[in-house]
């Protein structure tokens, strides 16, 4: 961790800045105090850790199945609209 | 010009290719389901606007003129027939956690884990600290389990754009196009919906 300045960036403007982090949506200064804050701090890389590995996780879950009736329903439309 | 891909897609919906319809069907009817929640009050008539999506799909294929993707042109139909739903419901404000999702601040993490403002040396760093997961935890199916809960309990807007974003891998224009947001709305969304799954992980993982 570097000495807190005023230009220096807090861990808790970090968490709140991540998204627009990963995202490539920070201005080049708020960039680079985010990555000067980021390399210095082995905490806020445990947390940005996390929310990619939140990413992945989300990306594992499967939509949810459609109930049988509905998709008998839907391939009955189907086949009545090719009919 | 669509890719190759997609052209093939659509000419097997028009042939009829039953397998083709299912494959759309399954791969979409979830989200759709979602995105209809933000407008439409319950679950359960987000289901029926669902459902009746794809019969709008059908009624619309052959006109279909591929300007935009299948995937974009299928959304679209969701959030009208939703809208249209909404308003027939008698919900009147139904879409005002889309266009000002900041009115209310939403700390992405806890205050209290933070050194106060006036902290002599480190103010605004960690006081109670995250710690690394185990990747063989995340791996876990009960791990996603509890990500799916999480999203699930997320308000409706926030639930639709981290479906879009992180279940289905939607690109961030796609995502901004299907549910009429802007760029910065759609981002303070995603942020939202995130840090909440983030802190459900953490909870559940340590």
């Amino acid at each position: 961790m570097t000495e807190t300045t005023a230009e220096a960036m807090s861990c808790q403007e970090l968490v709140e800045l991540v998204t627009a982090y990963l995202e490539d949506a920070l201005s080049g200064e708020e960039r680079r105090r985010f990555q000067d804050h980021l390399a210095d701090c082995a905490t806020c890389q445990v947390y940005v850790e996390q929310i990619r590995a939140t990413i992945r996780v989300a990306g594992r879950v499967t939509a949810e199945d459609l109930s049988p009736e509905a998709e008998r329903d839907l391939l009955a439309a189907f086949r009545s609209w090719h009919g | 010009m669509q890719p190759t891909a997609a052209r093939d897609e659509l000419a097997a919906l028009r042939a009829g290719d039953e397998a083709a319809f299912l494959a759309l069907v399954r791969q979409h009817h979830g989200s759709m389901i979602r995105v209809a929640q933000i407008y439409v009050g319950s679950r359960a008539i987000a289901e029926e606007v669902a459902q009746e999506a794809w019969v709008g799909v059908l009624k619309g294929l052959d006109r279909f003129e591929g300007r935009s993707s299948l995937k974009t042109w299928v959304f679209r139909i969701v959030t009208n027939l939703a809208k249209t739903r909404a308003v027939r419901e008698g919900r009147t404000i139904p879409f005002s956690s889309l266009r000002t999702p900041e009115n209310v601040p939403e700390p992405a993490v806890e205050p209290a884990r933070f050194r106060r403002h006036d902290d002599p040396r480190w103010p605004g760093h960690w006081a109670v600290k995250p710690n690394e997961w185990p990747e063989e935890r995340l791996l876990a199916a009960e791990t996603a389990a509890i990500v799916d809960g999480a999203i699930d309990a997320l308000p409706p807007s926030q639930r639709a754009v981290i479906t879009l974003r992180d279940v289905e891998g939607w690109s961030s224009d796609e995502v901004c196009n299907a549910l009429e947001l802007t760029e910065t709305n759609q981002r303070v969304l995603l942020h939202r919906g995130r840090s909440k799954v983030r802190k459900a992980l953490e909870e559940h993982l340590g």
